[in-house]
């Protein structure tokens, strides 16, 4: 194409925007209300994964070493751990740091077990973990085996109800977003659809006057990827300015250690490059689907 | 040069439109096509720029055989063919300047001269002073003028026009039928359906008449023929 001619469309499609008045604030309405509905769904889906994602994160094993075992076979059971393809880190935690990380987590009751620092009870350990949380289960049963080991302790159950729940979540939450950015195709191409509708007359006299097809398409091109362009900006204002609330004045108030937003930079930004491009994509989509019924003149 | 060989038209409604057209119109003429309504001159013409095609027959427009034009190839038919329809068929909301420029934007035109040659010919129709306006803010005739304009903007050899002065009053046609002698005067083909017995009584010119479906004269300098 000549670059006169790209330059020709570009401003006829932004032209035709506004020559449509009412036709095109209505386009621009569509896309700007499903939008906001896809992107804060997808505000709160991508962060309900992020969590879930943190909380596998989290999932170690602790194995307790054999209490008779002396130096030289903890450290050949250290080896042994690491040599499991599956793994991604072995830490050694002394008993003293085992006594002191119970403690820790038991806080003003945890006092009363400081008697037990003159005579622990406890056993060294091995905190072991996996390279994907998925493979806890596997590599515990690996490490079951070897010798000096007394007992293998990763929340089984738990881990195991977390996985799933966790893929339904995410399964359902996709089939959410697909569904309503299908719906959103739908309804946005067909008031697009309705906008040309009205324009059927026009483009069989371009042909007439000896337009080619492309020569017609283009500018609805242009036209489209704008009212989706235009149609997403509040959307995008509305869920940056929404994100940016929540992530500052709320998130400091909730106290699990699980439940942590996505940093507001970059995800605010990826967020918006997003929406803007289901705007775009469902803009050119709809008008362009709809010129190509009325171009057979 | 216009050269139809037994052509025959039906639609798919049923109605025979033509049947056994044999023409020749050679470049540079000047023809009226006249004939009761529904004797089937529009359709006549409309084959010429492929808004209809022929059901059987052999069409040939500049040295282009029409039945084995392909369907991409179209557009570049009617660039060379300037149509000036009855209702006009003006883009709504363009202006009269960008009415007639699309008709050069579409052979790829350079931006400068698509200036120069509209403001040319919006002069030879006298609608320069016009050429903001949009359509619905123009007369009949004017839009008429306006229609012609961009018939006829990016000088084709053939320039067709179904009832041109169909609806307007006596002066705006007289002037547009100046248009057209002036037009043709440059060499290019004129062919122009009509019904006025006075423009084709006055300026005397080819007929061809049209009548179910067949020509039935075809006469140099013709009459109207037909009583109103």
């Amino acid at each position: 194409m000549k670059f006169r001619n790209i330059k020709r469309h570009l401003r006829e499609g932004f032209k035709n925007v506004f020559r449509n008045g009412w036709m095109s604030v209505a386009s621009i309405a569509a896309v700007t209300v499903t939008l906001i509905l896809v992107g804060a769904f997808l505000a709160l889906m991508l962060n309900l994964n992020q969590m879930a994602e943190n909380i596998e994160e989290d999932v170690e094993i602790s194995v307790h070493i054999d209490r008779t075992a002396d130096d030289a076979q903890i450290k050949v059971l250290g080896k042994q751990i690491e040599q499991i393809d599956q793994v991604d880190t072995v830490v050694f935690s002394s008993k003293e740091d085992e006594l002191k990380n119970l403690i820790k987590s038991m806080g003003e009751e945890g006092k009363s077990w400081e008697l037990f620092e003159q005579d622990n009870p406890l056993s060294h350990a091995f905190i072991v973990r996996a390279k994907h949380p998925n493979e806890t289960e596997t590599v515990a049963s690996k490490i079951e085996t070897f010798d000096s080991v007394d007992e293998v302790i990763y929340g089984k159950d738990v881990v195991k109800r977390l996985f799933e729940f966790n893929k339904y979540a995410r399964t359902i939450g996709v089939v959410l977003i697909i569904g309503l950015v299908f719906t959103a195709i739908f309804l946005i191409s067909n008031t697009i659809k309705l906008t040309i509708m009205a324009r059927s007359r026009e483009i069989g006299i371009m042909k007439l006057v000896g337009a080619a097809n492309g020569f017609i398409r283009w500018p609805f091109f242009i036209e489209g990827m704008l009212l989706g362009v235009f149609g997403s900006l509040l959307p995008i204002a509305v869920i940056i300015g929404g994100y940016y609330y929540i992530d500052t004045n709320l998130s400091h108030q909730i106290t699990f250690s699980f439940v942590e937003l996505l940093p507001f930079n970059p995800f605010a930004w990826q967020l918006s490059l997003l929406i803007i491009s289901i705007g775009a994509f469902i803009g050119i989509w709809g008008s362009v689907m709809s010129v190509r019924k009325f171009l057979r003149v | 040069m216009i050269l139809m060989k037994d052509i025959h038209k039906k639609y798919e409604n049923g109605v025979t439109a033509l049947q056994g057209v044999n023409v020749q119109i050679d470049q540079g003429e000047f023809v009226y096509i006249v004939g009761p309504s529904g004797a089937g001159k529009s359709t006549f013409v409309k084959l010429i720029y492929r808004e209809e095609k022929a059901t059987s027959g052999t069409i040939i427009i500049n040295n282009t055989n029409l039945s084995e034009l392909k369907e991409k190839d179209v557009p570049y038919l009617r660039r060379n063919v300037g149509v000036i329809f009855q209702d006009f068929k003006l883009l709504p909301k363009l202006t009269v300047y960008e009415n007639v420029a699309y008709a050069l934007e579409v052979i790829g035109e350079y931006p400068k001269v698509i200036r120069t040659k509209v403001m040319d010919v919006l002069e030879l129709v006298g609608l320069k002073n016009k050429a903001r306006f949009i359509p619905d803010e123009l007369s009949g005739g004017e839009q008429q003028r306006v229609s012609i304009a961009r018939a006829i903007v990016n000088q084709p050899k053939i320039v067709i026009a179904d009832e041109p002065t169909g609806n307007l009053d006596p002066e705006t046609s007289w002037g547009i039928m100046r248009t057209f002698e002036e037009i043709n005067s440059r060499g290019t083909t004129i062919i122009m359906a009509t019904h006025s017995q006075e423009i084709v009584n006055t300026i005397k010119k080819r007929v061809i008449a049209i009548e179910g479906g067949r020509i039935v004269r075809d006469q140099d300098r013709g009459e109207y023929g037909y009583e109103i």
